[in-house]
């Protein structure tokens, strides 16, 4: 079997227990080489555990997982080689420069990337010499990043990558990315951020108490029906009004008579506060994940015969 | 060009052009000594703290004569007779208190974890700890024995005889102690408990052993205490290099007893190896 043909990341039936809470429970997961995929879904809903099974740092209770074509339980050093791990919370010891700590990581990869290189392609050439401990908290994380790509990954891992990053770090950090995935990386990435995701991300996953809620093409997440655009406005009587439409132009033109109509003048009159929304991937989500929350089963506890499952 | 150059399998071609684990490894012993001398803490309370309490008891005790081991025998220098069991303390610094901590502390901050997420093998990781400790506790004991001669004017062997026995007393304290540091860190539930739990037990074993109070003038009950412990056995190996024959007759059986020094430095020796394969884990993985 060519192992080059497999997906990137292959995921069946994958499920975790912790004792008697189900903090996975069956997901199923496909990531193409060279693909992008965003991860999603609220504190607690099971996307770090997910992650961590596939990074080989926790085992789980069922299911089949192969990562770069290996069982990450059993990934030896070949196989840690080509993956890059950027943790959600990477260690405070900063005793070594930025420069010394990425030469002594990138020691450790049978064909690593140049240091100069990747210190300059996070945008720290400045800071090279100072000590880690020196630097502030997105700094520090642009090292984190650093060390995870400095290996010259094929798959790489970034968990909340961007957290305390500001506005503009964070737009230089997505240009890293688009260069990342330009030269082939397959990128799996969590993030609070929906914006980044659907910068970034080719494909998503939305996971919602252990299990996968939605999944597809950023664009189409959520499904047809999520993405229908939305029209509000006030009507004559005070009232707020909200109206989901796939022909928003034609029911704006409607308002818009409706409101001249009453007017005293009889010209096309002026909705109050009218708006007509696209939801973004951010408006699809909240809306997956209030729905998860409003419906009866409670997303983070499972059934009994579940979590035995 | 990576695509091209891209292993087929898991394990095959990409093993061959890994770095090799022992060269890894000694790429990491100058990384950790380098770690080592920028951590204020350590420096201070590993690295120095014996010759600290060196020129602290030879300044204190000084006044009182010399020590000798009986009535109308050649004694020896205050700053003298204590070296042997600052050497010694040495060691057990440089290994348990060092590593213990060290380890403990990189276990709490995420650091084994980022590790365990690399291509790094564990045995690199211990190759360069080891090391670390070897070199830091080879500088620690040069730099005692330079002050001791030059500032204290203690009088250092000139046999080779006493040396051989500084050389593998030394050897096999270090790398019993270097295990049993790995092993401890297993213990401490966090990084900030880890000066906490292990100072303590390292303070304790030097009062107890020989470093800090005469061996000769501990209760009986003390010293037989003390011998389950591998310091004590560190400092009477450090005395039997250092100090005058006669000196022998103050040893609890009235020899030096080298041959049992080797045993109980080899039993700890095997006891670290054993505990400290059986508690690391390079990553934490749960059940």
């Amino acid at each position: 079997m060519d192992q080059i043909q497999s997906p990137a990341v292959r995921v069946r039936g994958l499920r975790k227990a912790y004792g008697g809470v189900t903090a996975v429970d069956g997901i199923d997961l496909d990531i193409a080489r060279g693909e992008t995929f965003a991860l999603l879904g609220p504190n607690g809903a099971g996307k770090s555990t997910t992650i961590e099974i596939l990074e080989g740092y926790r085992r789980r209770s069922s299911g089949e997982v192969s990562v770069l074509g290996a069982d990450p339980a059993t990934g030896g050093r070949a196989w840690r080689s080509r993956l890059g791990i950027v943790l959600q919370s990477a260690p405070e010891a900063g005793l070594y420069t930025v420069r010394e700590q990425l030469r002594q990581f990138a020691g450790y990869y049978p064909n690593p990337r140049d240091v100069d290189e990747v210190i300059a392609a996070v945008g720290l050439e400045q800071k090279a010499g100072t000590r880690i401990s020196k630097l502030s908290g997105g700094q520090r994380r642009r090292v984190d990043v650093a060390l995870g790509i400095v290996g010259r990954p094929q798959l790489l891992f970034l968990d909340e990558p961007t957290t305390g990053f500001d506005p503009e770090a964070r737009r230089e950090f997505w240009g890293l990315i688009e260069r990342l995935k330009a030269e082939g990386t397959t990128i799996l990435l969590t993030t609070h951020y929906l914006d980044e995701a659907a910068q970034l991300g080719d494909r998503a996953a939305v996971i919602l108490g252990g299990r996968i809620v939605a999944e597809g093409a950023i664009a189409e997440l959520g499904g047809p029906a999520a993405r229908v655009p939305i029209v509000r406005w006030r009507d004559a009587s005070g009232v707020r009004r909200e109206r989901r439409t796939e022909r928003p132009a034609e029911l704006v033109a409607a308002l818009a008579a409706e409101a001249g109509s009453v007017t005293a003048d009889g010209r096309g009159g002026e909705p109050a506060e009218l708006e007509v929304i696209r939801p973004s991937l951010e408006d699809v989500y909240l809306e997956l994940v209030g729905a998860a929350e409003a419906s009866a089963v409670s997303p983070t506890v499972a059934t009994p015969e579940e979590a035995r499952a | 060009m990576s695509a091209v150059t891209t292993p087929s399998t898991a394990g095959r071609s990409g093993a061959a052009r890994l770095p090799g684990v022992i060269a890894s490894g000694l790429s990491r012993i100058g990384y950790e000594v380098r770690g080592y001398f920028r951590s204020p803490d350590t420096v201070f309370f590993t690295f120095l703290f014996p010759l600290i309490m060196l020129g602290i008891f030879t300044a204190a005790f000084s006044s009182a004569g010399d020590i000798s081991p009986g009535p109308g025998t050649a004694g020896v220098s205050v700053g003298a007779y204590y070296l042997p069991g600052m050497l010694a303390a040495g060691v057990l610094l440089s290994g348990v208190q060092n590593l213990a901590v060290d380890i403990a502390g990189e276990k709490g901050d995420g650091t084994l974890k980022r590790l365990g997420g690399t291509p790094l093998s564990p045995v690199s990781y211990f190759i360069g700890k080891l090391g670390q400790v070897f070199t830091t506790g080879v500088l620690q004991a040069g730099l005692l024995l330079l002050v001791a001669a030059t500032v204290f004017g203690v009088e250092l062997p000139t046999s080779g005889e006493a040396w051989l026995t500084f050389a593998w007393v030394f050897v096999l304290g270090t790398v019993a102690s270097a295990l049993l540091g790995i092993a401890l860190s297993a213990v401490p539930r966090s990084a900030r408990s880890a000066t906490a739990v292990v100072v303590p037990i390292v303070l304790v074993l030097q009062f107890i052993s020989g470093v800090y109070l005469q061996f000769s003038a501990l209760p009986e009950w003390m010293q037989n205490l003390a011998s389950l412990f591998p310091l004590k056995w560190m400092a009477q190996g450090m005395r039997a290099a250092f100090l005058p024959e006669d000196f022998a007759v103050m040893e609890q059986h009235g020899s030096w007893d080298l041959g049992w020094v080797a045993l109980w430095l080899l039993v700890w020796l095997v006891i670290g190896l054993v505990a400290s394969r059986l508690t690391f884990r390079w990553i934490r993985r749960d059940a």
